[in-house]
C-alpha cells in the first residue's frame, strides 16, 4: 500500500532540467537528413552503374566521401535519439530499461564507427 | 517489460441483455461497460434497449433512463448535463467525449460506452482521477507575481494579453484529452499529459504571471513535457474544441527559445 500522498508521488524525483537539448537535436539532425537524404538519392539517381569500381570511385571522391560521413554520423545520432524514446516510452522495468539504454548506445557507436572507418578507409586510399 | 495484453482481470467478457418492452417504438441498443470492485469478478458488457422516443436526444439522458427505469445498479458521473462541469466525461463510440453533450443521433449502431480508458476503474463508468487531479496541482494553477497588486484596483491586463488565455482558461478539466494520449497510457506517472500542459501553458502566457521562468523550469524534463509525441489525439478528442497539442507546442517553442 503506497501512503506517499498523490502530489508526493506526482512530483517524484523532480525535473532532470534537460530535455530540450534532445528534442531540438531531433529536429537539427531531421532537417539534416532531409538535406543530405536529397543528395544521397540525386546521387544514386545519376550514378552510370553500380559495380565495384563505379561505387568504390564514387566514396572515394573528397566531396562524396565527407557528404557520406556526414550522412553516416547524423543517421547514427538521428536514430540514436528515435529509439532512446521508444525504449523510454514502452520498457518500463529499471533494470531491462538502464540496459536497453545502454545497449543501443554501443550498438549506435559500434555501427557508426565501423561504417565511418570503412569510408574513410577508402576515401584515404585512393 | 513492455506489454501486450490486458491483465487477465481487466479482460471484458459479455453481460446481461435487457430487451426492450414489447410494443415499444423505435429501438436502440446501448453496450455499456460494467465493473463492480465488490464482486471480485471481470469487467462485463451489459446491453440494454431503450425506446428512443421516450428518452432525450443525448447519451447522457439514455444513461439517467437506464439507471432510472431498468438497472439502478449503473453508475456513472453527472451534473450540469450542459458541457460544463466536465463529470460526464467517457468513451462513447470509441472517442472520450461528454456524454452530455453527445447526441445519440450522432452515433451509428449500438452506441458503446465505456470508462475513460487507461484509468483505475472505481465503479462501471467511473474511472479514479487522483492522479490526474495531482498532475495539476502540481503545474501550481494559480497566479504568480512577485509584483503587488496595485491599492486601488485590479491587475489590469491589454484585450490582446486576455484573448491569448482565452482558450487554455476555458479547459473544464473532464480529462477526455489526457486519457485519449498514448504516451499518457504508457508514461502517466510521469508524463504531466494534456490537461495539466493546457493548464501550465494557460499561466506560461498570462501577462500578469511573473513565474514564467520557474514554471518552465518544471516542465524542461524528458518525461513531464516531452513525452508529447505530438500524436494530437488530444486536440482531435477536446470536447470543447479545444487545442492542447498547439499549447503543447507553444511550450516546447519558449523552452528552445530560453537557450539560444
Amino acid at each position: 500500500m503506497n501512503l506517499r500522498s498523490p502530489l508526493g508521488q506526482i512530483l517524484g524525483l523532480g525535473t532532470a532540467k534537460d530535455g530540450t537539448s534532445h528534442w531540438w537535436g531531433q529536429r537539427v539532425s531531421a532537417i539534416a537528413l532531409l538535406l543530405l537524404g536529397l543528395w544521397f538519392v540525386v546521387s544514386l539517381t545519376t550514378m552510370s552503374d553500380f559495380g565495384y569500381a563505379a561505387v568504390v570511385a564514387f566514396i572515394a571522391r573528397p566531396i562524396d566521401s565527407i557528404l557520406l560521413v556526414l550522412l553516416t554520423v547524423t543517421i547514427a545520432y538521428h536514430s540514436y535519439l528515435g529509439i532512446q524514446v521508444v525504449i523510454e516510452d514502452y520498457v518500463h522495468a529499471p533494470g531491462i530499461k538502464v540496459f536497453a539504454l545502454i545497449l543501443s548506445r554501443f550498438a549506435h557507436v559500434l555501427l557508426v564507427t565501423a561504417a565511418v572507418f570503412a569510408i574513410l578507409k577508402i576515401g584515404l586510399s585512393t | 517489460m513492455a506489454e501486450f495484453r490486458l491483465p487477465p482481470n481487466s479482460r471484458i467478457r459479455k453481460g446481461k441483455h435487457f430487451k426492450a418492452a414489447d410494443g415499444s417504438g423505435e429501438v436502440r441498443r446501448f453496450a455499456v461497460y460494467r465493473y463492480d470492485p465488490d464482486k471480485g469478478e471481470n469487467p462485463r458488457i451489459d446491453t440494454y434497449e431503450i425506446e428512443i422516443g421516450s428518452c432525450g436526444p443525448m447519451v447522457l439522458d439514455a444513461l439517467i433512463k437506464i439507471k432510472n427505469e431498468i438497472d439502478p445498479t449503473l453508475t456513472f458521473r453527472r451534473s450540469c448535463r450542459e458541457g460544463i462541469c466536465g463529470s460526464c466525461a467517457m468513451n462513447i463510440d470509441g472517442g472520450n467525449t461528454l456524454a452530455c453533450t453527445l447526441s445519440i443521433d450522432d452515433v451509428k449502431g449500438d452506441v458503446r460506452i465505456y470508462p475513460l480508458p487507461h484509468m483505475p476503474v472505481v465503479k462501471d463508468l467511473v474511472p479514479d482521477l487522483t492522479n490526474f487531479y495531482a498532475q495539476y496541482a502540481s503545474i501550481k494553477p494559480w497566479l504568480q507575481s512577485r509584483t503587488p497588486p496595485p491599492p486601488d484596483q485590479e491587475r489590469l491586463q491589454s484585450k490582446a494579453d486576455q484573448e491569448l488565455i482565452n482558450e487554455p482558461a476555458a479547459c473544464i478539466l473532464c480529462a477526455c484529452c489526457s486519457t485519449s494520449c498514448p504516451s499518457y497510457w504508457w508514461n502517466s506517472d510521469r508524463y504531466l499529459g494534456p490537461a495539466a500542459l493546457l493548464a501550465s501553458y494557460r499561466w506560461l502566457v498570462d501577462s500578469r504571471d511573473d513565474a514564467t521562468g520557474e514554471r518552465l523550469d518544471e516542465l524542461e524534463d524528458p518525461f513531464r513535457l516531452y513525452r508529447c509525441h505530438t500524436i494530437m489525439n488530444c486536440t482531435q478528442t477536446c470536447p470543447k474544441g479545444l487545442n492542447p497539442a498547439k499549447a503543447i507546442a507553444e511550450t516546447k517553442k519558449m523552452l528552445a527559445e530560453r537557450r539560444y
